[in-house]
């Protein structure tokens, strides 16, 4: 990036460090960043959209809703979000391509599996053959979002049926009692009150989905961690810039970045639930009432 | 080719050691079923291990630092607040990591705490297995975590059931345990066994991030990966590990679901009613 | 004006078919010099299968696109259709051999050392506590022996276990420890006698895609007879790298 980058064997200290800063391995880690932080933005309202599917169906007096929304929340809690990020990558490829293959192949007469490879037709393939790089990357992104949504889209319907269920009943009873349906009393009662009871478990999940963001790797996905790791490690000359092994500088900057999207999203829920106690019968409500009092 | 009994009296206690069963693990074409179920069986016991020690040990922890988060006392919200944040802002690797190297760092002899006329020696070097050292990390992680959960408990307490303690002239210690604590827990327990589970799931990344596996005895994840390496086949391995924590995962359900009964069964339950159709017209 | 579009249609399809037949996908790690590595400079991939890589493609006439995925995944991928060959240094072995097909080698086995501090004594290779990745053909080799497995996640978590004193020696491949012995300035040292596992390097391809498999033999053949490959050897791995 500057001028003087060409040979960093004969730079001294602040230079050497300078050029070093700016190589496009370091540029590719600050990228990283980016990602992580648009994996954010786009996975939490997916994950809250399953979440609130899930609790809707857990709450469901219909059988066969009700054992759904149970599979999916007992099933996907059930397994370790590592296992599913390797596993399922590879199987849910290979699933949308099994199903392009029966659309676009009707004719094809050899079998898909051969031995243990998955072979099938060329315009079956997804991303499609002559795909560019960005096409690949938004298709590898797409699979960490589904990935991380499905997921944690468990955790948030869990906590978000605990939270319907903690409105006091004595409010649900009023509202049956004024002849509100179920429904009603649902949609006017319980889910604007449900949120007090649902943010101190909702922003933990928040939180643990950010920590989880390291796990992109498994996804294909170059994130800080990788790339951390990779330009921490020890360079020896073959490199055109050798150094030690300098991980741990690498990582107190991934831990700078956690704590500050960490405080941050502190800062907003922190805000959001003194908004949310405000006039409410619990102690935090109190105590705001005694201080503004 | 090895039968499964002979599998099973190889392997299911191979994690606790070389000692514990078949000295090398089965490789290659010599791998078979029964081998990666209970092997990976067996590296269960990790597992098990760092979930039950680190959530009972974590769970008292946190409440201590609740109730200092939640004191209106600065000395103690402060630094309270300062653990919590430190703890659940990192990510668990990275917390492996830092601590894997602060441990390293450790003299080799262990370290002596002069006590006047006799010398303490404490042998430190336990903290750099994963036994030792990865269980003080998951109990401080688990720690923050719940006692974040406990704290918003605290806040969501029913300011009746406080002004009824207060009417009774409870204080103190007896207030706490008879009326603000179990509505703490009431109120922190579905959010608490979402963070047991994920705890439990934690466990797999000890192996993964800097603490190293001696002698190949390891936990579930450890074995899954190592199977894969060797047989190249994800869908055999990680359905196996993916399975036996579904069972761990429903039993931790479970349990804490018969707590969370008890909980509350002081109040009113929702009533399961049949459907019947009464749209509002009809009424 | 609909017999233009048609023809004008089956024109594109025509020329990405005939330029999608030849694109091959080449998975690489891009974690292991000097086999493949992230050039720091320029952010790409680089290295001597890089450029062996390249050269091939060239000879056999295909337009090589490269693709860098992880080691623990990079055969399940490769079964799975994401590329089309895998080119990481990758030792030919019977256990693979039952999962994917290899071309011929390209590089004679690398050995396998023992490297430690200087002044370590040898018998620590069976009854000291040993260094080496998970996962890894070294890690397998400890365990047959009397010594304790150490195994980490990282390479470099191995090289730090030796320097800080938590392993006696670390068991890896020659080349990848060479530079560190050399760096150390007399700190690190190799011990011990070397052991060679493996048929050799070779590129990996899928069991059912013979085709490719012989367009690149014979274009393995070729850099072979011409001299390429012993070039590329000698400037990547040194003056006493055995040749073809």
């Amino acid at each position: 990036m500057f001028s003087f980058c060409t040979d960093p064997s004969v730079l001294e200290q602040a230079q050497w460090f300078a050029c070093y800063l700016t190589t496009a391995t370091h540029m590719a880690f600050y990228r990283a960043f980016g990602v992580v932080i648009l994996l954010l933005a786009v996975t939490a309202p997916a994950a809250l959209a399953m979440g609130m599917l899930g609790a809707l169906a857990l709450r469901s007096r219909l059988a066969p809703v009700n054992m759904i929304g149970r599979g999916y929340v007992n099933l996907v809690r059930g397994v370790p979000d590592i296992v599913f990020f390797l596993f399922v990558p590879i199987a849910l490829g290979q699933g949308i391509e099994w199903v392009m293959h029966h659309i676009n192949c009707p004719d094809w007469d050899q079998p898909i599996r051969q031995g243990n490879d998955f072979v099938v037709c060329r315009e079956a393939k997804v991303p499609p053959v002559g795909a560019s790089a960005w096409v690949r990357n938004v298709y590898a992104f797409s699979m960490a979002v589904i990935a991380f949504a499905l997921v944690f889209g468990a955790f948030v319907a869990n906590t978000l049926y605990g939270a319907m269920q903690a409105v006091p009943r004595a409010q649900v009873e009023t509202a049956e009692a004024y002849g509100m349906t179920r429904g009603q009393a649902f949609r006017r009662i319980v889910l604007p009150q449900m949120w007090v009871y649902a943010l101190p478990g909702l922003s933990n999940i928040w939180q643990i989905l950010i920590k989880a963001t390291p796990l992109l790797f498994l996804l294909g996905i170059q994130d800080v961690v990788y790339w951390a790791r990779e330009l921490g490690g020890a360079k020896t000359s073959l490199f055109a810039y050798p150094h030690p092994d300098w991980r741990v500088w690498y990582f107190l900057v991934l831990l700078l970045f956690y704590l500050f999207l960490t405080w941050g999203s502190e800062r907003i829920f922190g805000a959001l639930n003194r908004r949310l106690a405000r006039g409410q019968a619990t102690a935090q409500g109190e105590r705001q009432r005694r201080a503004e009092a | 080719m090895r039968t499964c009994a002979e599998s099973f009296e190889g392997y299911i206690l191979r994690s606790l050691g070389r000692d514990w069963g078949e000295r090398l693990l089965p490789r290659g074409l010599d791998i078979t079923l029964c081998d990666q179920i209970f092997l990976i069986a067996s590296g269960m016991i990790w597992n098990v291990y760092f979930a039950v020690f680190s959530i009972s040990i974590g769970f008292f922890l946190a409440t201590a630092v609740a109730v200092a988060r939640f004191s209106e006392n600065p000395w103690l919200n402060r630094p309270a607040g300062a653990f919590i944040f430190f703890f659940r802002g990192s990510p668990l690797f990275i917390q492996f990591f830092f601590f894997y190297s602060a441990f390293v760092l450790l003299p080799r002899g262990g370290i002596d705490i002069p006590l006047g006329f006799v010398t303490l020696n404490v042998d430190t070097s336990p903290l750099t297995t994963a036994a030792v050292g990865g269980l003080i990390v998951l109990i401080l992680n688990t720690t923050a975590y719940s006692a974040e959960l406990f704290v918003g408990a605290l806040r969501s307490v029913p300011k009746g059931d406080l002004e009824a303690a207060d009417a009774y002239g409870m204080a103190g210690f007896t207030r706490f345990r008879r009326v603000v604590w179990p509505n703490m827990l009431r109120l922190a327990w579905p959010s608490y066994t979402n963070e047991a589970i994920f705890l439990t799931h934690s466990t797999t990344l000890v192996f993964l991030s800097a603490f190293p596996a001696r002698q190949q005895s390891g936990e579930a994840f450890y074995y899954a990966r190592y199977f894969v390496d060797q047989t190249f086949n994800p869908f055999v391995a990680y359905p196996i590990v993916a399975a036996y924590f579904i069972a761990l995962t429903l039993a931790i359900i479970g349990v804490f679901g018969l707590v969370n009964a008890r909980l509350n069964r002081h109040l009113p339950r929702e009533k399961r009613a049949r459907i019947r159709f009464r749209p509002q017209y009809l009424r | 004006m609909k017999k233009l579009t048609l023809s004008l249609a089956a024109l594109a399809l025509s020329g990405t078919a005939a330029l999608a037949q030849d694109v091959v996908r080449m998975g690489t790690e891009g974690l292991y010099p000097p086999f493949n590595f992230i050039n720091d400079a320029t952010g790409q991939l680089d290295g001597f299968e890089i450029e062996l890589g390249n050269i091939l493609c060239e000879r056999a006439g295909f337009t090589c696109e490269w693709v860098q995925n992880d080691w623990d995944t990079i055969i399940p991928n490769l079964v799975s259709g994401n590329y089309d060959t895998i080119i990481a240094g990758m030792s030919i072995t019977d256990a693979r051999r039952e999962v994917i097909s290899f071309t011929d080698a390209y590089k004679r086995a690398s050995p396998s050392a023992y490297m430690a501090l200087a002044g370590t004594d040898e018998s620590v290779i069976d009854s000291g506590v040993i260094a080496a990745q998970s996962n890894t053909v070294q890690a397998g080799l400890v365990a047959d022996t009397n010594a304790t497995l150490l195994e980490f996640p990282t390479p470099d978590d191995t090289i730090s276990a030796v320097l800080n004193g938590e392993a006696d020696a670390v068991l890896a491949d020659r080349e990848f420890l060479v530079p560190f012995v050399n760096d150390s300035g007399g700190d690190l040292v190799f011990i011990g006698e070397a052991v060679t596992p493996g048929d050799g390097i070779g590129m990996g391809i899928r069991q059912s895609d013979n085709a490719l498999r012989e367009a690149f033999n014979a274009a393995i053949a070729e850099v072979k007879a011409d001299g390429t490959l012993n070039e590329l050897l000698t400037k990547w791995f040194g003056p006493d790298e055995p040749l073809f």
